[in-house]
């Protein structure tokens, strides 16, 4: 069933479309990619599907209510949430202060539960409780980054260039959380500039460029299309 | 020794108005980048509020909840009214606004009230003073000082323990990432104005308490040294607006109390150019704010 449905949604900055009629489907407890060279649109998709970047046209329908257009607040209460682009973290607040604040639809005791859950799952942050989070290294802020995301439970988490940055040890760590997370029964979306790692955990992936989707498989599926996927992907798939 | 500890009781005194509105202003400022400058508008209204209660035989200890009330009221109109409409816009559009909403307000006082000056009476005990030792305080300094201590520290914890501080300090520092994590940009921003507004209604208690009159433009001077003030301590900055506030107060009556008697009418002059002193220097205030990482 599918728990989240783009049709034809298009993105404008100004006078420039940055996402063309973009059609996506993502089933529940399916880890799908979005993947694609720089400038291809992915970020502009997820924003505009998240809230932050109103679409120009088309249609957002998360678990059968259209949401287009809607408040990231209001989305993050019926159960989608992003984890932006560049992670924007609160650096001047402490790892459990933007864990709170992940947690702050949630009333106080389900709240502290999860702090505890989290604080087990990633105890790099949990030897780093009271450390104001513009002191974490880069792994550490996106491991926050994500586990934030995680406080509200979302139950389609978008993620965006979850592994940018990262020295390649943390890039396994983030691709291994990905997969337990869907492993978990969270449905996934995830944008990613290194094709080829998505492509082999995830069920399905769209290819991007020029802001339209130029085509979608299986991971076998795309990587069988050989120098025409190159040529999608920009190289370094 | 004597007159040093008066004077520095004295400039806390005065510096506690300074710090509880700079600390409003700076509250706004995080939410909204708006260095509000219709907060002189909260202690207008509250100056009448306090004019029309006592005149109508209200006691002071009745009238303070009434201009506080009056204060709080108000701010979350102006956000009603004018700022949400510019929410999002530039800075120039929102920093217009308040100016704009400034002037009309003083406007409507002149047509609907009047211009004139209007006067109320002082409590009694504004004038009183202790003698410790041979230090003689004002025993108006000293409460001032007391509830302020009392509502900063209050400021203190619901910013720094409660989840609508937590909520308020992320807004402020990301406020999409805030509405990403399911922060409620509407009730984030009513309750920054609503903190503004209660921390501009205790200081306009002890700022009309000591004028004992009220005016259309009555709120513009405190509002702009609450500004100043702010900008001293580091724009954004909540300590930094408290710190920027004392360190006013202080300057500005150890000024009037040193300075030889015919230079004292420069000491707002001179605190100018201190403060024109301080920006060379730290261009950011005493505090400076790191502002979110934006690759």
């Amino acid at each position: 069933m599918a728990l989240l449905e783009v049709e034809d949604l298009s993105c404008r900055y100004g006078s420039i479309t940055a996402v063309r009629d973009v059609d996506l489907v993502v089933d529940a407890g399916e880890l799908i990619g979005l993947i694609g060279p720089n400038g291809a649109g992915k970020t502009t998709t997820l924003n505009g599907i998240a809230g932050l970047h109103p679409p120009a046209a088309g249609r957002v329908v998360f678990d059968g209510a259209d949401i287009t257009g809607a408040a990231p607040d209001a989305l993050l209460r019926s159960g989608l949430a992003l984890v932006p682009e560049h992670r924007r973290i609160f650096v001047d607040l402490t790892v459990e202060e933007n864990l709170k604040v992940g947690g702050v639809t949630a009333d106080r005791r389900t709240r502290e539960q999860r702090l505890d859950e989290l604080g087990e799952r990633f105890p790099v942050l949990r030897a780093k409780w009271t450390t104001h989070a513009g002191y974490l290294s880069g792994g550490e802020a996106q491991q926050l980054a994500v586990a934030r995301a995680l406080m509200s439970s979302p139950r389609l988490l978008l993620m965006d260039e979850p592994t940018l940055g990262l020295a390649p040890t943390l890039v396994d760590t983030i691709f291994e959380l990905v997969v337990a997370l869907r492993d978990a029964g969270t449905t996934l979306l995830v944008v990613e500039q290194n094709a080829s790692r998505l492509l082999e955990i995830a069920d399905r992936a769209y290819v991007m460029r020029t802001g339209e989707v130029a085509t979608s498989g299986t991971g076998a599926e795309l990587l069988a299309q050989g120098d025409l996927f190159e040529s999608y992907v920009g190289g370094g798939a | 020794m004597t007159e040093l500890v008066q004077q520095l009781v004295d400039g806390l005194g005065r510096g506690s108005e300074y710090a509880l509105i700079a600390l409003g202003i700076a509250v706004m400022f995080g939410v909204m980048h708006l260095v509000n400058f219709a907060y002189g508008v909260l202690i207008t209204v509250s100056g009448y509020a306090a004019f029309y209660v006592l005149d109508a035989g209200w006691s002071w200890w009745a009238a303070i909840p009434a201009i506080i009330g009056a204060s709080v009221a108000t701010s979350l109109v102006t956000e009603l009214v004018a700022f949400r409409r510019v929410r999002g816009a530039d800075d120039a559009t929102m920093l217009l606004t308040s100016f704009g909403l400034f002037f009309v307000v003083s406007a409507l006082f002149v047509m609907y009230v009047g211009p004139n000056v209007k006067n109320f009476e002082r409590p009694s005990w504004v004038t009183n003073t202790v003698t410790v030792g041979s230090i003689r305080l004002e025993v108006f300094d000293l409460t001032t000082l007391g509830v302020t201590a009392v509502t900063l520290a209050g400021t203190a914890f619901l910013v720094r323990r409660t989840m609508f501080g937590i909520s308020l300090r992320a807004a402020a520092a990301d406020f999409d990432a805030a509405r990403l994590m399911g922060v409620r940009s509407n009730r984030v921003i009513q309750g920054a104005f609503a903190l503004a507004g209660l921390l501009a209604g205790i200081a306009s208690v002890f700022i009309l308490m000591r004028a004992g009159r009220t005016s259309p433009t009555f709120g513009e001077t405190a509002m702009l040294k609450g500004i100043l003030a702010a900008l001293i301590g580091g724009l954004g900055s909540l300590s930094g607006a408290v710190i920027g506030g004392f360190t006013l107060g202080l300057v500005e009556v150890f000024l009037i109390a040193r300075l030889p008697d015919d230079l004292v009418g420069l000491t707002n002059g001179i605190v100018f150019v201190l403060i024109a002193l301080l920006f060379i220097f730290r261009p950011g205030g005493i505090v400076s704010v790191r502002h979110a990482e934006r690759v």
